[in-house]
């Protein structure tokens, strides 16, 4: 069990390309480096923080944080597989089959691999006990570090449907291992299904957006997910601040969601990025901003634990 | 008539701006019928401000409910459950309808019976019309699964107008990554054009997005936007395109107009058509055009 101190937080965001990415990197590297003028609570999660780059569409954290990967393993879903001896083509297989993944036509089985979801109901049901599982690669998991980081990521391989099954075994292989001060967790874009994946089990979900119209749009979606479905503490951040108008900010003020960090839109910052520099690299200055943002973050957890 | 589907595989490259201003742009010189397929954050009638004409429910998949008066907790539905979606809980075991898939599992191992099924509403879909022609849009409600079906939906609503009216392009703004939706937003298109960004991560999903259109066999063209953020990663990506025998169909320069056109509601076309920015969509929408017109001897021939 995670004691009172480990907190999970997930970067999420609603609209893609607001700087989830920039800003989790940030945030993890903020807390891992030393700073000269040392204050106590850098050593906070200095050998225990774990970065998961949920994204596993488009994964782009290794991009800025250059971690060494030194495991690697194919991952994917438990599919069936018909034992021909056995199955007297019943059908009861096609029966349950929710996804249609698995029909009886003429003397054989048929299986469409893309449509199954791995619940492995038909084997359950085979009253031939004729369906066996085998795995059937859509991904990989990889992990390494990253200076005081660990690292881990998963990718979706190319032409495959389903991200949910990858994101679920990086979190568990990760987070049932050991317990980390703090897990940074890397979402996708949107609020369906693989961002509710990343976002279950977390203390703490932080959102990036951008002040303007579909910033805004997104970000209430985001809300919804995270707040009303799920019902975890939230923070903003608005990046590329003074781009659009005022309504993320009439938004929040509203809703009574903080704002925790706002990033300015400057070209010289979109410059950096683009180069793979992290924001803290490139801002040392920022540094001191996204400790805050943690120690803001680990309060907001602690109230919400104990009004539980 | 033809289907062009806007992806990008990162998000926030601008899909739907450029999506905007083609829609004005095309619309100059054909009929179109539009959709937006990026129903879990769609965002393409907040620049084209369209008025509703129907509004349709959506319902797709299930999730299993159990009846607690029934369970006599054996712990059967929790083994059998991969998805981590039931827990025991007082004074009976309870699903996440958030983590459950629906694929029924559990109801079929409870030995007493206590669990069924119940069909979800995941969404809706709207017909809209717009100044430059009609809209298919849906909303995905918070947390449901993007299985791609709705995406299909709307994309089918499309085709069957742009069929029945004899409309010449049916014009796709889809979403980021390169899972399900995706895949259902350019299963059966002509071309996918590619907005892209020379960013670092702009590069690798880029990569990713070109190789998902390939293996479905949809052919691409690129267009680089904010391309003076970074001229070394745009030179990169346009040796990188013209190594895997990809056209660019142009490049934007890098200007908070856009931004600006889509506080105002407009596509940046018709806000400020004289920018630089407006003038290389001009330039980039006659690309497209011009490949749509190759793709197909039928190209407009039904008019």
């Amino acid at each position: 069990m995670r004691g009172g101190w480990q907190v999970i937080i997930a970067v999420a965001s609603g609209k893609g390309g607001t700087g989830k990415t920039t800003v989790a990197t940030s945030l993890a590297l903020s807390l891992t480096t030393v700073d000269e003028r040392s204050d106590a609570h850098f050593s906070v999660c200095s050998n225990s923080l774990l970065f998961l780059d949920c994204d596993v569409e488009e994964p782009n954290a290794a991009l800025f944080l250059k971690p060494t990967l030194n495991q690697s393993e194919d991952v994917g879903i438990l599919i069936p597989k018909v034992d021909p001896e056995r199955c007297n083509l019943c059908g009861r297989c096609a029966e349950v089959c929710v996804y249609h993944a698995i029909a009886v036509a003429g003397r054989k089985v048929l299986l469409f691999a893309n449509l199954c979801h791995g619940c492995g109901s038909c084997s359950l049901n085979c009253p031939q006990d004729a369906i066996g599982e085998m795995l059937h690669t859509t991904g990989s998991l990889e992990s390494g570090s990253a200076g005081r980081i660990t690292f881990g990521r998963g990718t979706l391989n190319v032409g495959e449907a389903m991200a949910v099954p990858i994101i679920r075994q990086l979190k568990a292989r990760h987070l049932a291992q050991r317990d980390y001060e703090l897990t940074i967790l890397d979402a996708s874009p949107g609020t369906s299904c693989p961002v509710v994946e990343t976002m279950r089990g977390a203390d703490f979900v932080l959102l990036v957006t951008e002040p303007t119209p579909f910033g805004l749009h997104d970000l209430h979606l985001a809300v919804q997910v995270a707040r009303d479905e799920l019902g975890l503490p939230l923070g903003v951040v608005v990046n590329r601040d003074g781009l659009g108008d005022f309504g993320v900010d009439e938004y929040c003020a509203q809703e009574g969601i903080p704002i925790l960090m706002r990033i300015p839109l400057e070209r010289s910052i979109a410059e950096a990025l683009s180069a793979g520099q992290a924001l803290v690299e490139a801002r040392p200055e920022y540094r001191q901003r996204f400790v805050a943002v943690y120690e803001h973050i680990v309060r907001a957890v602690a109230a919400d634990k104990e009004s539980r | 008539m033809k289907q062009l589907v806007i992806l990008s595989g990162k998000g926030g490259t601008g899909k739907t701006s450029v999506a905007a201003a083609l829609a004005h742009l095309s619309s100059l010189e054909m009929r179109i019928v539009l959709a937006d397929a990026d129903v879990d954050a769609a965002n393409l009638e907040l620049v084209l401000q369209p008025t509703r004409l129907e509004q349709h429910d959506f319902r797709a998949g299930q999730v299993a409910v159990i009846e607690p008066d029934l369970c006599e907790p054996c712990n059967r539905c929790y083994e059998v459950c991969r998805f981590g979606a039931v827990s025991a809980g007082e004074p009976a075991y309870q699903v996440d309808p958030l983590a459950c898939e629906g694929c029924a599992s559990c109801v079929y191992q409870c030995p007493q019976q206590a669990i069924h099924c119940v069909e979800q509403q995941a969404g809706l879909w709207f017909r809209s019309d717009t100044r430059f022609g009609p809209l298919f849009h849906a909303h995905l409600f918070a947390a449901q699964e993007n299985s791609g079906k709705l995406v299909a939906v709307v994309k089918q609503q499309g085709r069957l107008l742009a069929e029945r009216e004899q409309r010449e392009l049916l014009l796709v703004d889809g979403p980021p990554g390169i899972g399900c939706p995706v895949i259902s937003a350019s299963a059966g298109a002509d071309l996918a054009l590619l907005v892209t960004e020379p960013t670092v991560s702009g590069v690798h999903d880029l990569e990713r997005i070109l190789e998902t259109v390939r293996h479905f066999r949809v052919p691409a063209l690129v267009l680089i936007n904010k391309a003076d953020i970074n001229t070394v990663h745009t030179a990169g990506i346009a040796a990188y395109c013209r190594a895997q025998g990809i056209d660019l169909a142009g490049k934007l320069p890098y200007d908070t107009v856009v931004t600006e056109a889509m506080v105002q509601g407009q596509p940046v076309t018709v806000y400020r058509p004289q920018t630089a920015v407006a003038g290389a969509l001009r330039e980039a929408w006659a690309n497209v055009r011009t490949r749509l017109h190759s793709g197909t001897q039928g190209w407009g021939a039904r008019r």
